[in-house]
């Protein structure tokens, strides 16, 4: 079996171009894909067949990232329909989300003074848990419309603050964890 | 990734960090955050009759870099009146800090926190002309 390069995610995983995906589907076919393209099955090929599989693992590893990802498949699925991120310069300027963001590091970082920190810290955990979830069902409705939304973009800035802020919270909570 | 001195000395001591009544007349705010990496950053200044800022705080919650380019903000406003503070370029920041390019996004943060802040004066004295700024 053959697999094209060419492909985008979704169609090398054969699921619909969509944001809700099919998560046992996905897990399904790429344990089949890898199979395919395991470097075993490639031992004794010649190095020309060795490179193209695997050039094709590393795709499909890839895409497996991508596709169960909310925030890396909402992103994947913006460029596909046209849409050019430019991190570098893009800012996010609505205050009354941002203040909520300062406030959520604020508490934080306060978590540690706390009388009792892994009980402030799951409060922080689980109002991120939230919002991520919120937000998925929002990028989800505005990607359900064809096209670049507004909506879409707002939702994936306001998930990758989010995400930044889940990141943070987990270190401290394995901070807290070794007692240091 | 190794720091400049300059953001160094920034990060390690920080100018002007703290915060300011956002509901006082004088005072403007900026919020701004960076998608990418996840850095928010507020800046205040406070504007006296002739237009100059006479003080700035902020507070940035972020990389090394985007402490430092705040904080050099901070530093270079203070004094100046608006419509010199609104020039001031992201690229300047990034010179003076001698940003890496991944880290420039840190410099455009600040750049477009000093222009809301000032916008956000502006609306609340009612002579908002930041439509007209290049």
């Amino acid at each position: 079996m053959s697999i094209d390069l060419k492909q985008n995610y979704f169609t090398l995983f054969g699921l619909p171009v969509t944001y809700a995906v099919d998560r046992a589907a996905l897990d399904h076919r790429y344990r089949e894909l890898q199979r395919v393209v395991h470097p075993d099955r490639f031992a004794s090929a010649p190095d020309q067949e060795r490179r193209v599989a695997m050039q094709q693992a590393t795709r499909i590893n890839e895409g497996y990232r991508v596709l169960k990802d909310a925030l890396a498949r909402g992103r994947y699925l913006l460029e596909l329909r046209g849409h050019r991120f430019d991190d570098e310069r893009n800012t996010h300027q609505d205050s009354a989300f941002l203040m909520e963001q300062i406030e959520l590091r604020e508490d934080l970082a306060d978590v540690r003074d706390s009388r009792d920190p892994f009980a402030a810290l799951g409060a922080i955990l689980a109002r991120i848990g939230a919002r991520l979830e919120a937000l998925d069902t929002e990028l989800g409705a505005a990607l359900a419309q064809d096209g670049i939304a507004a909506s879409a973009l707002t939702a994936i800035q306001r998930m990758q603050f989010f995400r930044k802020l889940a990141h943070e919270a987990e270190e401290l909570e394995a901070d807290l964890e070794d007692g240091s | 990734m190794a720091y400049s001195e300059k953001v160094l000395d920034h990060y390690e001591n920080p100018r002007n960090v703290g915060s300011m009544d956002k509901n006082d007349a004088s005072v403007g705010t900026g919020m701004v955050g960076a998608p990418a990496c996840g850095d928010v950053m507020k800046l205040q200044i406070k504007v006296n009759a002739q237009g100059v800022i006479e003080d700035a705080k902020f507070k940035t919650y972020g990389c090394g870099s985007a402490i430092a380019s705040s904080s050099l903000l901070t530093e270079w406003v203070k004094g100046k009146t608006l419509d010199e503070a609104r020039q001031i370029k992201n690229s300047q920041i990034a010179e003076e800090l001698a940003l890496p390019p991944v880290k420039i996004h840190c410099s455009v943060l600040a750049e477009d926190a000093i222009k809301a802040a000032i916008s956000d004066y502006q609306a609340k004295q009612g002579t908002d002309s930041a439509s007209k700024s290049a």
